[in-house]
């Protein structure tokens, strides 16, 4: 099968590759795929608690080199964005950037469901991001 | 991490790509072209011609050839019918033999990691009221004896086992399979085909009834194949499945592929000759590249028995790395991989599956198949490429971290709708 250059890219220098604390209040953690499908990914996002940035995005990906590859897209384009825009990034928008065949768009899928079950798992931390409240607000609704 | 270079050359004179996917198919010994040259100018004739020169010519050489090929098994020529290829080798033994017996019986044993040409075959004959056993294999890959013993009934006509296996190079007892279809006076065919020129074969002391042999697997053309049937002790009827002409004595109809069958039966006389020093070598060769994997990284798996195995076959599975990306990290060897993603039914391997390995190992599984044309240098060439890829690619992987932790993943509760 022949890649595209953007999947070597990214194959090759995959961007962002690491782990975050977990257990911290401020990291979001998506565990997605699984070991007999051929392609589990873990993304976490490390989110400002004042402005809901997300300033720090890392993957491990066990997978095909798209599936590492739209991984790795998927941390560079979440950082420096607020949870709620990194929530609009669609497995499409992965397809079309790394050209992936149709055999292949499983693997932009699971990149969407990663970036969404991180940042479910941040917002299970922060109840009050819940309802998209606003940075700043948050003293008013805990109190 | 991955080499751009396809086409180049390294700095210790290696050439790559490096081909070591030597059980999909052989490059052509330059032996065997030459005795096959010939054949496709000069003499052109067809071997069916009974009374000029240039059918004379094409016939003696079929019948070299026949000669050839008959020797390295311990048949006769006359037992050696030319086919197109393996598949239709296996087609036509066991749907020859299931017509041409039907009124014995209607059973027909076969193990699970059987070729797609001898399974999907079985497969179609059950549509016509065969009955087939699939028997399982043991977690060396190998079929187990009394498992064989206890699927036997009074209507079974026929065993077709493997030699070898095309993904895991297991070699099967034929000789203690052949004893057990003799004693029942059952008929028993093996698709011989990665065995051929690799490891002696003896159709009398295996009890071999019906053989598949292909010429491309031995570094012989494509598009060249015979079937072995027995002609005494028992003779072995079989109905033909391609009627015409009646050549092969009405087996196999159709024009004989001279030019190939001279270049089957040339590489079947190179391989009879090497084969002891070369396996010893290839056999060698593997077990370095084997020893080099396994002592530079942890978690890695050996997929099938290691005692009884085609000199040139390993496959083995780099845990908690995906096979493709494995396969991408390495684009100047040419390799297989038993990942679903390398396949084109998106299923992993059934072979390793039937070993009762998880669908995770297979993902992880690399064939290599070590030919005669692999050096010593290129084999130290595709270890340290891989056991380079493969470290990075752990370093990338969610798997080996968390099991580096202590996690156990069987523990976890995937995530698996929808993949």
């Amino acid at each position: 099968m022949a890649y595209s250059n953007k999947v070597l890219d990214h194959y090759t220098n995959p961007r962002n590759v690491g782990t975050l604390d977990k257990n911290s209040t401020d990291v979001g953690t998506g565990l997605v795929g699984a070991p007999e499908c051929g392609d589990v990914m873990r993304l976490q996002i490390r989110v400002n608690p004042e402005t809901h940035v997300i300033e720090e995005a890392k993957f491990k990906t066990f997978g095909c080199g798209s599936a590492i590859a739209s991984s790795s897209l998927a941390t560079e384009w979440i950082q420096g964005k607020s949870v709620d825009d990194a929530l609009k990034i669609s497995n499409t928008d992965i397809v079309k950037e790394l050209s992936l065949p149709p055999v292949k768009i499983h693997c932009s899928v699971l990149a969407e469901d990663a970036i969404r079950s991180a940042i479910n798992d941040w917002k299970k931390k922060h109840p009050e991001a819940h309802t998209g409240t606003p940075a700043g607000a948050e003293a008013t609704t805990t109190a | 991490m991955s080499g751009n270079g396809t086409n180049g050359h390294t700095p210790n004179g290696i050439k790559l790509p490096i081909y070591m996917d030597n059980h999909a198919t052989t490059p052509l010994d330059p032996r065997v072209l030459e005795a096959m040259t010939p054949y496709f100018t000069n003499m052109f004739g067809n071997a069916a011609s009974r009374n000029h020169q240039f059918g004379w010519e094409a016939e003696a050489a079929v019948e070299t050839a026949r000669e050839q090929i008959a020797k390295l098994i311990g048949a006769t020529a006359k037992e050696i019918i030319f086919t197109s290829g393996a598949t239709e080798s296996d087609n036509l033994a066991i749907k020859g033999v299931a017509e041409m017996y039907r009124e014995k019986g209607n059973h027909i044993i076969t193990p699970v990691t059987e070729h797609k040409a001898v399974l999907d075959t079985c497969k179609r004959l059950e549509k016509y009221g065969y009955k087939v056993t699939y028997l399982p294999v043991k977690p060396d890959g190998l079929v187990d004896l009394d498992q064989l013993k206890a699927a036997f009934t009074d209507k079974t006509i026929l065993v077709s086992v493997m030699a070898a296996n095309n993904e895991i190079g297991v070699l099967q007892p034929l000789q203690e399979i052949g004893k057990l279809c003799r004693e029942r006076g059952v008929l028993f065919h093996s698709d011989a085909v990665q065995a051929l020129g690799k490891v002696p074969l003896d159709v009398n002391k295996m009890n071999i009834d019906l053989a598949s042999l292909t010429a491309h697997k031995l570094y012989g053309p494509k598009g060249c194949g015979a079937l072995y049937v027995r002609r005494k002790n028992p003779r072995v009827q079989i109905s033909a499945i391609i009627d015409g002409g009646g050549h092969e004595r009405g087996m196999r109809s159709g024009t004989l592929n001279v030019p190939g069958i001279v270049g089957f039966g040339k590489a079947c006389e190179i391989a009879r000759l090497d084969m002891p020093q070369e396996s010893a070598r290839i056999g060698a060769l593997r077990d370095r590249l084997k020893d080099k994997l396994t002592s530079a990284l942890d978690q890695v798996f050996i997929n099938g028995n290691m005692d009884h195995r085609l000199p040139g076959n390993l496959n083995i599975s780099f845990l908690y790395v995906e096979g493709e990306s494995l396969l991408m990290g390495i684009n100047d060897v040419a390799v297989s991989s038993g990942s679903a993603c390398t396949s084109a039914t998106l299923e992993p391997s059934y072979v390793l599956k039937s070993l009762g390995l998880g669908d995770d190992v297979a993902h992880s599984s690399i064939r290599f198949g070590i030919g005669r044309f692999n050096t010593e240098a290129e084999v130290d060439y595709v270890a340290d490429r891989l056991i380079n890829v493969v470290s990075k690619l752990r370093e990338l992987s969610p798997l080996y971290e968390m099991v580096k932790e202590g996690i156990d993943l069987s523990k976890i509760q995937w995530q698996t709708e929808g993949h």
